[in-house]
């Protein structure tokens, strides 16, 4: 393990640390052709979360150690991890909730291709986007308005919150250790995108060919770690895979159900999971 | 120093930035059927719009009929303190609407009124309830929209890939020169027309809501190929962000907790922005508690309350009370919903602030106050565009969203960002595309200024031995928040100037450590470029402006000045320094002047 020199930094000033605490992480470095933990010691701060200290680490020792990021506050999904094993949101995660005194291991999420230190390439998720068929909305009410009531817009609006941290694809182990399974699969992140979509009260596209065959909701047997890793909350097996599932069974053998609930914009399923 | 080879590709017409004004610009771009593709420096989706909180403005009058196009935009020019460019004020307000609606055909999900309308919320400086909203993440949901339409038109996207400099063909703009973040390798665009939607410049500020992509690059792409900058000294700092713990210190805390009933106190348990109404709005103000709270639920009858004032004007009382020793333990003032709205409506309607502080801070504000300062936000000032097309003084450039200047004047509105970027997006992508239609042929790329750039943009690797890149920018965003903040004097931002030409020194000898792959420093190293840009032109804007107004707050001349009411400050770059120089603003027409005599 090298020993790393400090090079002077500004940003936050040490003094205020907690009690003269110091903290050290091990960092995954490296790229594609390999790479190694390597471990760091900085002061420490209250109220800090490990996206703090991993940048304190590259403003004072390690300039060029990547990592995203960009809201700090949990609402971009830029900067997962796998924080002790655990995948998570580095911004959300705060450094009080580790035992003091312990070495904490960070290491970039493991489904994606590494590119370098804590980033990967997550272009999966972008190509899997692609292949969605888009939103197609039904005609507007006769007085050229659209109306839609809350307790319809609800559902989806769960949905809709998604922050594409890609944690749920990193966990499940439909992917996460099976890369032949990529091309087949389009992962819980797209199921609930596909969800939001099926669901909203005012589309109108066909996508059960997609549900059915390509984005291969079939290989998902309801394990849900995805909707234990999701920093947003959403019920992804719930309230996207269950329903999903069960609309493919329905209608895809009966094209006349499909029609009913495009046209009504309602669903005629209940149970969702508050 | 050996050329390396790089990639190169053609277009009609490149949007830099994937933001709403971004996304919004190529959509429109590309529905007019010219060659188009969106560069931007993090993952598609992850802009700063994705942060927006409380809404979108737009006097769609679903809740209060009585709204219209021109009660808007007078809010919006008098929050502006009238500096606004009125034609930019005049569009924004009579297209927002549709462009929200759009917003809906396109799949977005807004929060609904009783009859399934688009329900809308009180925020500052808005006469009636007027943003579309979806809780307190409707930047989200504008960027999901938005990116997701884009993706099903097929534009090309280039992700975390960085625009770097601007290029010409005589005075016509030729393309862009970048490089990818992943690699470290080059990349130049050949367009025929750029769109600028870089967002904003708040990185250089300590305390700040900014994510680290608000460097001003645009800003210092424009005035780099030879366009016009105004108004930059106004630069918004917003009233309320995080102050506890020091780690969290600027993270915004969205309007729209004050928009929903909280309201500010001070240690004692006081409500000071009662003493802190200025005569600009007293009319129209209520003065009293009984009135203000009264406010909320029937704005026929009463006033609204002061803790809704115009932003600047509610960041200076905060600062004048702390500085008067009535702050919090943590050098903030209290903000109180808790006690004032049942814990499930904070919850459902505010449900981002109750976990971001919940999970940063350890308070629960359904339960408790939260504690809040000032905090760097936004800025006014930009690119200086034309008003119905986005063009800049540089051919086949345009700008739109926050990089841009004229709609918001001295102080923006909240709310007014998330429809200016989609209401102007439109404009400047359809814009661009006519211009581009109109150009006989492909501008030419001089091949040695590609090389010239690239040898400036590799220095940083052959400094050896020099200093740190954080090193510089930590003391960048030191000298800018203690001299250039939200108070301002001749003495500090004289002393600001001179700091800020030594870190320009040191950043001249600034090195990188590591390679080209991913490496962050060396990703720093160049944006400080960008940053030591605004920040020199907003000081020097700020040493002109010899008066107080909306985000410019001078200490050493504490009232509006009528000669300045008049005047845009307006810079350019000759022979690498920034030039200024006043211009009148542009004189609005009678019937709209009208407008503002009535009393509304
Ligand atoms: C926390 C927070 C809450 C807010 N809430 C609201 C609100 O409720 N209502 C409201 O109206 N406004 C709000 N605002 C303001 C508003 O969000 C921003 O002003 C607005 O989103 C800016 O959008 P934009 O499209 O101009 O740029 P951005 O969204 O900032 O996007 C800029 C884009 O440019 C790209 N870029 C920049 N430089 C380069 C380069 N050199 N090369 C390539 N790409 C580049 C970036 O990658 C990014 O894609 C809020 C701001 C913050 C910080
Ligand atoms: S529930 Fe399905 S999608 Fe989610 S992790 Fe398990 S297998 Fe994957
Ligand atoms: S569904 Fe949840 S875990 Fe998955 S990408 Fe979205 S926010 Fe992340
Ligand atoms: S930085 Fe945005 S979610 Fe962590």
């Amino acid at each position: 393990m090298a020993a790393v020199a400090e090079r002077p930094a500004g940003g936050p000033s040490a003094s205020a640390s907690a009690a003269g605490q110091t903290v050290t992480m091990r960092i995954w470095r490296g790229d594609a052709a390999g790479g190694a933990f390597q471990e760091y010691t900085v002061p420490l701060e209250e109220g800090m979360v490990v996206l703090d200290v991993v940048h304190r680490i590259q403003a004072m020792q390690a300039n060029d150690l990547a990592v995203r990021w960009n809201c700090k506050a949990g609402k971009c999904g830029s900067c997962s991890a796998e924080i002790n094993g655990k995948p998570r949101l580095m911004c959300m995660t705060r450094m009080n909730t580790f035992e003091p005194g312990k070495v904490i291991t960070i290491s970039p999420i493991r489904t994606f291709p590494l590119i370098k230190d804590l980033v990967t390439d997550v272009s999966f998720n972008f190509q899997k986007a692609k292949e969605v068929p888009a939103f197609k909305p039904k005609p507007l009410d006769p007085d050229g308005k659209r109306r839609m009531y809350q307790e319809d817009v609800d559902r989806v609006q769960e949905f809709h919150k998604c922050i594409e941290c890609f944690l749920c694809q990193n966990v499940c182990h439909v992917i996460r250790d099976h890369e032949e399974n990529k091309q087949s699969f389009a992962g819980p992140r797209l199921f609930v995108r596909l969800a939001a979509l099926e669901l909203h009260p005012l589309d109108t596209n066909d996508r059960r060919e997609l549900l059915k065959y390509k984005a291969g909701l079939g290989f998902c047997n309801i394990t849900k770690c995805c909707t234990e890793v999701c920093p947003e909350h959403i019920h992804i097996t719930d309230n996207a895979i269950i329903p999903l599932k069960e609309r493919v069974v329905t209608e895809f053998y009966d094209p006349l159900a499909w029609i009913a609930r495009k046209l009504s914009g309602r669903d005629p399923r209940k149970g969702i999971v508050e | 120093m050996a050329t390396e080879p790089y990639e190169t590709h053609e277009y009609d017409v490149i949007v830099i930035g994937a933001g709403g004004a971004g996304l919004r610009a190529a959509i429109e771009a590309s529905a007019k059927g010219v060659r188009t593709a969106v560069i931007c420096k993090s993952l598609l989706g992850k802009a700063h719009t994705v942060m927006a909180e409380g809404g979108m403005a737009a006097a769609m009058g679903n809740v209060w009929p009585e709204d219209n196009w021109k009660v808007h935009f007078r809010d919006t020019m008098r929050g502006g303190k009238m500096l606004n460019n009125w034609r930019m004020a005049q569009i924004h307000a009579q297209e927002s609407p549709d462009r929200v609606l759009e917003l809906e055909e396109w799949g977005a999900l807004f929060d609904r009124t009783k009859d399934g309308l688009i329900l809308q919320r009180d925020f500052g400086g808005h006469r009636y309830a007027r943003l579309a909203h979806v809780g307190d993440r409707t930047g989200l949901e504008m960027i999901r929209t938005l990116q997701q339409h884009a993706v099903h038109k097929g534009i090309d996207v280039y992700m975390e890939c960085n625009v770097q400099r601007l290029l010409k063909d005589g005075d016509k703009i030729a393309g862009a020169f970048g490089y990818w973040r992943e690699t470290g390798a080059f990349i130049l665009f050949r367009a025929k027309a750029v769109v600028l939607a870089t967002g904003g410049v708040g990185k250089s500020w300590k305390v700040t809501s900014n994510s680290w992509e608000c460097t001003g690059d645009g800003i210092t792409l424009a005035t780099d190929a030879g366009a016009e900058l105004i108004d930059m000294e106004m630069v918004q700092f917003h009233p309320t962000g995080m102050v506890w713990p020091p780690s969290v210190r600027g993270i915004l805390v969205t309007e729209g907790v004050r928009g929903d009933g909280g309201t500010l106190k001070n240690s004692s348990g006081e409500r000071f922005m009662f003493k802190y109404i200025p005569e600009f709005f007293k009319a129209e103000t209520a003065d009293n508690e009984k009135e203000a709270d009264a406010w909320y639920e029937d704005k026929k009858n009463n006033r609204r309350t002061p803790d809704l004032l115009p932003r600047d004007e509610v960041a200076r009382a905060i600062n004048s009370e702390i500085k008067a020793g009535r702050g919090t333990p943590h050098g903030g003032v209290f903000l109180d919903i808790a006690s004032r709205r049942p814990a499930d409506y904070i919850q459902k309607r505010l449900p981002s602030m109750y976990h971001q502080f919940k999970e940063l801070a350890d308070v629960d504000i359904t339960k408790e106050p939260m504690e809040i300062g000032p905090t760097c936000h936004y800025i006014m000032g930009g690119v200086r565009v034309d008003a119905d097309t986005t063009a800049t003084a540089v051919k086949g450039l345009f700008a739109a969203g926050e990089v841009a200047a004229g709609l918001h004047g001295a102080n923006r509105l909240g709310g007014n960002s998330l429809s200016d970027l989609v209401v102007f997006g439109r404009r400047a992508g359809l814009h661009a595309a006519e211009y581009a239609q109109a150009l006989p042929s492909q501008p030419v790329v001089d091949a040695g200024e590609v090389e010239r750039v690239m040898h400036n943009l590799l220095k940083p690797f052959e400094n050896t031995g020099g200093e740190n890149p954080y090193a510089i920018h930590a003391d960048l965003q030191e000298t800018m928040q203690s001299l250039v903040g939200l108070i301002r004097v001749e003495p500090e931002l004289k002393e600001a100037l001179d700091k800020l030409a030594e870190l320009r020194k040191r950043l001249d000898n600034v090195s990188v450590l590591g390679g080209r792959q991913y490496n962050p420093g060396w990703h720093m190293a160049l944006d400080l470029h960008n940053m030591l840009t605004v920040s020199l032109a907003c000081t020097v804007g700020a040493i002109a402006r010899k008066e107080s107004r909306g985000g410019h707050t001078r200490d050493d001349y504490p009232t509006t000045d009528p000669h300045f009411a008049k005047v845009n400050l307006v810079m350019r770059q000759e022979n690498g320094e920034m030039r200024l120089r006043e211009e009148p603003l542009p004189e609005m027409p009678d019937e709209l002047k009208q407008l503002f005599e009535e009393g509304h």
